[in-house]
Formats: structure tokens, sequence, C-alpha cells
């Protein structure tokens, strides 16, 4: 499979992100800079976390205006799978690719540290491979991370299974205590209607590799590549 | 001519930032103060002239871009 892994002024886990699909997972993939406009010949799209454009006005308020996202939308509305880690999931929402919004985190504090994560719903390209009671150990590093719907975005978001990812204990219980940001329904990461763009707070592509502290991060890029090779086996 | 533009978070939305300030005033002595909503102050320098048909275009400009509509709330002046 072929990765693209955006680049905006500012991004900085474009390196981690590509270093985990090409030499952690073995697949092909290589930088997009924001200024290119087309994204043919890839499988998937990520969009990394960083800083782009120095956070100015919003989180990734900037970012969707650069060409290249005008190509992820295309690429999205033709039902190519798209995963935004953290910034990449800000700018996820600011283009309106995904709904809701991230802000400032409940603490004010920028958290910099491994979290428990539950996968709370496997029909979907990035969690279809991850057993239902594995609780996955990722780091975060965010300052605006506080997921923010309204209710009825909310309650359809629930109702449609499109909350991928919550913060959990070690118990795999979504305590007040285990979210790190207050995200309203301890929601880390969730996917469009169409099941083919997520985004998530928690960076997977920083444990991949057991040096790393954890490789449960592997069963999200895992579960997209079985997804990407049954499509193309179909 | 100029278009000053002041955006506050939604009401719905916690507002860390600005329940810290309201706690660091009262600190202060500034008892019986109520809540605190932080937001931001844009100035945009405009031609003279034709301010109704600026006033539409930073109407435009404050939903798509100088405001998130999910989490902020907007208003503005032509002076």
């Amino acid at each position: 499979m072929n990765f693209a892994v955006l680049q905006f002024p500012a991004s900085n886990c474009d390196q981690d992100a590509l270093h985990a699909v090409v030499n952690v997972l073995g697949h092909q993939g290589r930088f997009v800079w924001h200024k290119e406009d087309s994204l043919d010949g890839f499988d998937a799209v990520i969009i990394p976390g960083g800083f782009s454009y120095g956070d100015y006005l919003r989180t990734g308020a900037i970012a969707r205006f650069s060409p290249i996202m005008q190509a992820v939308q295309k690429f999205a509305a033709d039902g190519k799978p798209v995963l935004g880690i953290c910034n990449g999931f800000q700018i996820l929402c600011e283009a309106g690719l995904l709904p809701g919004a991230l802000v400032r985190n409940r603490s004010l504090q920028f958290r910099c540290e491994h979290i428990f994560l539950k996968s709370v719903e496997k029909n979907s390209p990035f969690t279809g491979q991850i057993p239902s009671d594995k609780i996955l150990r990722i780091p975060i590093a965010h300052g605006e991370g506080c997921y923010f719907a309204d209710d009825s975005t909310l309650a359809q978001l629930k109702s449609n299974g499109q909350v991928l990812w919550q913060y959990v204990n070690a118990q795999g219980e979504p305590t007040e205590q285990s979210n790190p940001n207050g995200s309203l329904s301890n929601i880390a990461g969730i996917c469009n209607a169409a099941r083919n763009v997520a985004g998530l707070m928690p960076h997977p592509e920083r444990a991949c590799e057991p040096i790393l502290g954890s490789a449960d991060g592997r069963l999200i890029f895992e579960s997209l590549l079985h997804w990407m090779e049954s499509k193309t086996k179909n | 001519m100029k278009a000053k533009i002041i955006v506050t978070p939604k009401k719905a939305v916690v507002d860390p930032q600005g329940k810290t300030v309201q706690g660091a005033l009262e600190h202060l002595g500034f008892k019986g103060i109520g809540a605190v909503h932080v937001g931001k102050y844009l100035e945009i320098e405009l031609p003279d002239g034709d301010a109704e048909g600026w006033r539409k275009k930073i109407d435009e400009a404050c939903h798509k871009l100088l405001s998130n509509p999910v989490i902020e709330e907007y208003q503005f002046t032509i002076e």
C-alpha cells in the first residue's frame, strides 16, 4: 500500500508517521508537501501531528486552506481512507471532514504522557483488527485536545457508532480521571458518517515498536492495512 | 475604515481560560465578579466607503475563517 504523509509548515510528527508505515510496517509512502495538489497513486493519507501554521487563529484553521486539502476532500469523497493524528485531527475538524472541534484542554496544561485507549467500535477501517477487550497504551502530546460537539452532533456520533476511541483507565473504564483533556464522553477519536475519515488525538505512530515503550499503535495501522487489502481483493 | 471583530467561546463550551482568569482576579481581591470569558479581538483595515458591502464580506469572513461556528460566536462593527 502507498501512503501519503502530508507536510505543512510546522508539522512535526511527519517523520514518525512515515517511519511507522514504511520502516516498521514495510509499506510504501512519501511526504506530500502542502502546496502539492494531487494525491493520485496513493491508497491512504495520513495527516500528521504538529503545529501547522503555528496554530495561528485556531489549531488547524489555516492548514485547511492549503492546496493539498482540496485533494484530500476529493480523496475522502472517493471513499479512500484518511487518518488525522493530533494536529491532523484538528485540521480534519476545521476542514469539515469530521464533525465537532478540539478546544483547549480543561486543565489548560499541555499534556504529554502515555494514556490508555479503548477502541469502542470495531466497524471501521481503523479499528477492525483491534481485539474488543484490548486496552491500548499510546502517548498523547497536546494542549488543545478537548473534543467538543453540540448535543445533537454528539448524539448522532454515538448512535452511528462514529466514536472509535475513548480515554479509559487501566481497567478499560471511561472515568473522569482517565480523561486527560476534558473531552466530552472521553472521546479520543471519531470517524465520519461514511467511516473512511478518522481522527484521534493520541499518537499511534509513536507506539509501533517495543523499543518505544509500546507497540499498541500498530493495531490501528494494521487495521487500516487489513481493510485496504481486503478491499483490493474484492 | 476598520472592521473591529470580537470572537468569544460559545456559552456551551467550557472556557477553562476564563475560569482561571476569574480565579486569579478573585485572588487579587476583585470580589464579586462574575464569569470571565476570554476571546479574540481582530482589526481589519478597509478602504473607506461601501460599509454595507464590507459588512456582508466581513460576516462571511467571520463565518468561514475568523471564527469556528462549532465553538465560537462573533460580533463586529465597521467604523
